[in-house]
């Protein structure tokens, strides 16, 4: 394998991903990462000078809402599904913990 | 009558003309539904009771003659990726466990409006992350063809309810292959659109340049009279969600030019020499793709969507292309064999076959996961036990609450996709991955144009292969994404592409025929499929 | 010692537009209402919810680009900036990295000149800026296109000639682009958690990145003062700091004196008024001094000002990689500027300060000072505008601003953009204190409640009954009785006594309750004692 993934790139993508791996989930996915990296870097193969990136297949261009109102009190269903609220809004384990 | 028997626009027309109700149809597969759903497992969630009134609801509007439609009393099933107003809609996900959305999927509420009735929602992979339906967090579902087989997927629930009759068509996703796999898989039709076709809205994202809405469906003729409904614009389709407004789009100037009527020649046609800049200047009257408020910034309005117009059998002249790459290594010979004889068919009844050579094929898997990966990365972070959804208990800190939620809510193939994505688009990797996919995607875009000057439709296999034996696949994630190789590329190119039952493998699992089109190009592929399925028929 | 050191302070500038809808749903953009009453799908990232442009939030972001001297970007892109954190639904922030709206701009301020030296022409540095992802850039697709040569025919800002001496500096603006508001985190003590309202998620923003080109804190207010100045004249915001329509970053690092590179900068935020701005940076300098006389080393890192305590504080954590994974977003189709969009933009920009001036100086007869201090203000110079138009005499309407109206607004510290009252009301009471309706103890009375309440005037006038009474039965009758209390002063005045007559017009004044015109009352009074 030519992408050796390390334990700190694991621990590092699980910050920015937010997710916990548990030590067999971690040796796991350093070796399906590997792989996968391994198998992605068949794109070097081909030369792509001068190849502009396409984020969009088609040129669709200046698609706009007018500036007006649409909404009404929008509380209730957006509440609906919350885990956790409180006068009207979600509630979350404090920030200022740290 | 057997109702059961009927296709979608079959039974539509009974119902229409009162030799059938859309409440007897729903019982029929609510019946069908007690027999084998025990089994099968396509559905996450029915609710008997509600769709029996949904039906009654609807033939009140026949009868009165509101509801006038080729669909309309139709029982339909919906993939639970797609938003459903007050229905439980989980993505097979633990992560959405509980969610009710408070709004309807665009695609969704245009079949609605045109009087297809919802029986529930049906089983996938996680987040349409897989071919097999086997990453759901709520069990497998089973082939109707092949019981110890799987389905395919990501839409396995939707193309087994289909096969097994359990609706008499449904609605799934497309990313890589979604919709066209599984529908191989259980010998049924399914097709995706051009990219910006339906819009998105309400769809939950995995990959969102690479997402379609698509049916799944019995007929060649079901799927245009569905295709045509999904891609209309529809004004008053926001109701639930508040936050639309009007549209205002272009394409610009100097681009490929494509057919007037696709976009509607006042606005959106090169040759009336406008461009993007005065598109910024138009006002909310002159409305690019018809009268629609838009809640999709990528959906096209298109006009051309007369799809039922291509349902004729004729392929005289017709040229089709058959891509050597897509039957070289690789390619099981049953499936090789079968596919090549629909080629043979349609060359007999008039059409041009040539072999040639697409090229980059097996760039599109490198190309294709990388960047649905780094999509679905950023479009998964939204899940994170604060607005909705699975929630982890025990934690005290905010991140660990992030961390605990998402580990605990996602599986393990949303997981892997998870990290590469992040990986990918991470600090010093993004040039070398992210930014060179879609350098390759753009070459792989090129190659399909090119094709596309000389051929009116590719013609090839959907997938290497039958449907897999359960529980082989998910041990080698590369081994499985290898089995997208032929669907792939459609996705990272924005084209259409329709998958056709074409016979069988000697244990009787069907194999599929796939038919790709250039961009906007539906109806030759539609007519080429129409021509064959009535072909094989006689 | 910090006379070795010079401060080097770039700032980020987020302000609030003035949409009535947010950026990418139809949700309003009112402040108040309850938590999450301004919220729908889109704005608090449901699932499957999608993004669409609000027009007229590229329609301002273009605008204050023109105004600041940009080249507009004529192909540019919205970007995800991925990070979790609760205040933002997505846990993504839909913004601009690599082609944002505006680019390579710059506003003149101008300053006193002072006494001690300062070190310029930063501008010319490489590697100043920097803040983003790993500097990761793609190249603007429509390089090359002009953007119709702003740069020329948009010089407009507050450089008129003064009395002070004064000298001009340019601050360059490295980029604007336009991004999403975020939602309000609330702390709740009671429980120790913390409450989330996205009223706010989704308010359009423009941040207004400037070069590392100001020195010190007078310069950074400068600057702020004149991008207000601009922006409130755009109507493209309110540019309330206190109330966080605008808000600034301060990115600061220090050199020695002489040094060509830049030291490492930190990045201070919480910063709600130009009190606490100058403060932080005075504070900041002095810390990273303190830290370079001390051998050690600045870290690059995000600093949170508390303007009570005046000390600020790192805001690190384990958890903050800020490796935000920037990418195209793929919910929205980029936008492309042309010509005709531009040169609609630019005929809709107002006239700016330096114009204004000239023209007052030459269509209006009054002072230079009145002219500096009304332009000083978009709101002031419109209302003067208005009331002039509506017929007052512009020294009069200019009195009432100049005068009045300062002291009020003073009085109860409150800014110009606070002025509630209308140039109808201005001109009307204008014209009852010039025709003599009332005197100018009640004109001062009435302006006082039309300040606060927008009053009309002459209803106020006729519903309290302040009408002078200048002439007429009424008052011949009042003066007659005056005279009839006070004999003596009225032989006073018949004897030659001048100053008797002003007991009697004080008296008369009095009896009448302050509504007569004293001139009338005078007249009334040599009348009868003739």
């Amino acid at each position: 394998m030519a992408n050796i993934i390390s334990d700190e790139t694991i621990e590092y993508v699980g910050i920015l991903a937010k997710l916990s791996l548990s030590e067999e989930e971690r040796e796991q996915a350093k070796k399906d990462m590997g792989r996968m990296l391994d198998y992605i870097d068949k794109l070097n193969e081909l030369d792509t000078t001068g190849v502009e990136p396409m984020s969009h297949v088609f040129a669709v261009r200046n698609v706009f809402r007018e500036d007006e109102v649409t909404g009404g009190d929008g509380r209730e269903e957006v509440l609906r599904n919350a885990p956790e609220q409180k006068d009207d809004m979600f509630v979350v384990p404090s920030v200022m913990s740290h | 009558m057997e109702l059961l028997s009927l296709s979608a626009v079959e039974l539509g027309a009974a119902i229409g003309t009162g030799k059938a109700t859309a409440v007897e149809a729903m019982e029929a597969v609510l019946g069908r539904i007690a027999e084998a759903e025990e089994e099968l497992h396509c559905y996450i969630t029915i609710d008997k009771e509600k769709a029996l009134e949904r039906a009654q609801s609807a033939q009140r509007r026949i009868e009165a003659g509101e509801l006038t439609g080729p669909l309309a009393g139709v029982p339909m099933a919906v993939k639970d990726n797609l938003c459903t107003e007050g229905m439980l809609t989980t993505c097979a996900s633990r992560i959405l466990g509980n969610f009710v959305p408070t709004y309807t999927a665009q695609a969704v509420q245009n079949l609605e409006r045109a009087g297809a009735v919802i029986i529930g929602k049906t089983n996938m992979d996680e987040f349409a992350m897989g071919s097999t339906t086997e990453t759901s967090a709520y069990g497998i579902t089973r082939n109707p063809c092949g019981r110890e087989h799987v389905p395919g997927g990501s839409s396995g629930g939707s193309a087994a309810a289909v096969a097994a009759r359990e609706c008499f068509f449904a609605l799934g996703s497309d990313t890589g292959g979604s919709v066209r796999q599984p529908a191989s898989h259980c010998g049924v039709v399914g097709m995706k659109p051009t990219y910006g076709t339906v819009s998105r809205f309400g769809l939950i994202a995995y990959g969102s340049s690479l997402d379609q809405v698509g049916p799944l469906c019995r007929t060649v003729e079901d799927c245009a009279v569905i295709l045509e409904i999904l891609a209309a614009d529809s004004q008053d389709g926001l109701r639930s969600d508040s936050c639309t407004g009007n549209y205002v789009g272009s394409l610009a100037a100097g681009e490929k030019p494509q057919n007037q009527e696709i976009f509607g020649a006042e606005s959106h046609s090169p040759d009336s020499g406008l461009n993007a800049g005065q598109g910024i200047r138009q006002k909310t009257g002159q409305k690019a793709g018809g009268q629609a408020a838009r809640n999709d910034s990528t959906y096209l309005g298109r006009k051309d969507i007369d799809f039922t117009s291509a349902l004729k059998k004729d392929v005289k002249g017709m040229r089709i292309g058959i891509p050597g790459d897509y039957f070289g290594q690789g390619l099981d010979g049953e499936v090789r064999r079968v596919v090549l004889a629909a080629a043979e068919l349609l060359r007999k009844n008039g059409a041009v076959v040539e072999e040639f050579d697409l090229s980059l094929a097996e760039y599109a898997i490198p190309a294709y996961y990388t960047i649905a990966a780094a999509e679905a990365s950023s479009n998964l972070e939204r899940f994170d036990g604060i607005k909705y959804g699975y929630r982890a208990a025990d934690a005290e800190e905010l991140h660990q609450m992030y961390k605990k939620t998402r580990s605990q809510g996602f599986g393990p193939e949303v997981k892997r996709r998870i990290m590469l994505g992040s990986f990918v688009l991470s600090s010093g990797y993004y040039d070398a991955y992210y930014l060179k996919a879609l350098r390759v995607k753009a070459m792989i875009k090129k190659a399909f144009d090119e094709a596309f000057a000389r051929y009116d439709c590719i013609l090839g296999p959907v997938a290497p292969a039958t449907a897999p034996k359960l529980g082989e696949s998910l041990d080698d994630p590369l081994k499985m994404y290898l089995g997208d190789i032929y669907t792939i590329s459609v996705n990272l190119a924005g084209l259409p592409a329709i998958s056709v039952p074409c016979g069988a493998d000697k244990n009787g699992l069907p194999i599929g025929l796939q038919l790709i089109g250039d961009c906007f190009a539906e109806k030759k592929i539609l007519q080429a499929a129409y021509t064959y399925e009535q072909l094989k028929k006689a | 010692m910090s006379k070795q050191y010079e401060t080097v302070i770039g700032l980020e500038v987020h302000v609030e537009l003035a949409t009535r809808t947010k950026i990418f749903c139809g949700c309003s953009t009112a402040f108040g209402g309850k938590p999450n009453s301004h919220t729908c799908p889109v704005c608090t990232g449901m699932p499957g919810t999608l993004p669409v442009l609000n027009r007229k939030v590229l329609e301002h972001a273009v605008a204050v680009g023109l105004a600041t001297n940009c080249r507009i970007t004529r192909y540019c892109k919205f970007d995800r900036k991925n990070y979790f954190y609760p205040d933002n639904p997505q846990n993504y922030q839909i913004s601009q990295l690599y082609l944002p709206v505006c680019r390579d701009g710059y506003v003149e301020i101008d300053l006193e000149e002072a006494g001690e030296t300062e070190v310029q022409g930063a501008e010319t540095e490489t590697g100043r800026k920097g803040t983003k992802a790993g500097g990761k850039e793609t190249k603007d697709e429509r390089k090359g296109t002009n953007a119709g040569g702003e740069g020329t025919d948009a010089r407009w800002g507050m450089d008129g000639e003064k009395a002070a001496p004064r000298r001009k500096k340019r601050i360059g603006i490295h980029e604007i682009h336009m991004e999403e508001d975020a939602g309000k985190l609330i702390h709740d003590d009671w429980e120790d958690c913390t409450l989330v309202d996205y009223n706010r998620s989704g308010v359009p923003l423009i941040e207004i990145v400037s070069e590392p080109d100001m020195r010190n804190a007078r310069e950074v207010i400068a600057y702020l003062e004149k991008l207000r100045l601009i922006i409130r004249y755009l109507g493209a915001s309110d540019c309330k700091l206190q109330e966080g329509s605008m808000r600034a970053d301060v990115n600061l690092s220090v050199r020695r004196v002489g040094d060509t590179h830049l030291g490492t900068r930190t990045e201070m935020k919480n910063l709600n008024s130009f009190r606490a701005i100058a403060r932080a940076i005075e504070g900041e300098k002095l810390r990273q001094i303190d830290l370079l006389e001390a051998g050690e080393a600045v870290v690059q890192e995000t600093r949170r000002w508390d303007d009570l305590k005046g000390t600020s504080y790192a805001m690190r954590s384990k958890e903050d990689a800020r490796d935000y994974r920037y990418f195209p977003d793929p919910d929205l189709v980029p936008v492309s500027i042309d010509d005709a969009f531009l040169e609609e933009i630019r005929a809709r920009q107002p006239e700016f300060r330096t114009e204004k001036m000239a023209r007052y100086r030459a269509e209006y007869d009054i002072p230079d000072y009145d002219i500096e201090i009304i332009t000083g203000s978009k709101t002031m110079a419109d209302l003067f505008e208005a009331t002039v138009a509506l017929g007052a005499q512009p020294k009069k309407a200019s009195n009432w601003l100049m005068g009045e109206t300062l002291r009020l607004l003073k009085e109860r510290e409150l800014d110009p953009e606070d002025i509630r009252f209308s140039p109808e009301h201005l001109a009307k009471l204008i014209e009852l204190a010039e025709g003599k309706i009332i005197n100018s103890t009640v004109a001062k009375e009435v302006f006082e409640h039309m300040f606060e309440e927008d009053v009309d005037p002459q209803e106020y006038v006729e519903e309290h009954g302040l009408k002078m009474v200048s002439d007429g039965d009424d008052l011949r009758k009042v003066v007659e009785e005056v005279i009839a209390a006070n004999p003596k002063s009225a032989e006073d005045y018949k004897g030659g006594k001048e100053r008797a007559l002003g007991f009697l017009v004080g008296q008369t004044m009095k009896a009448m309750k302050g509504k007569a015109d004293p001139a009338g009352v005078n007249r009334m009074l040599k009348e009868l004692l003739r």
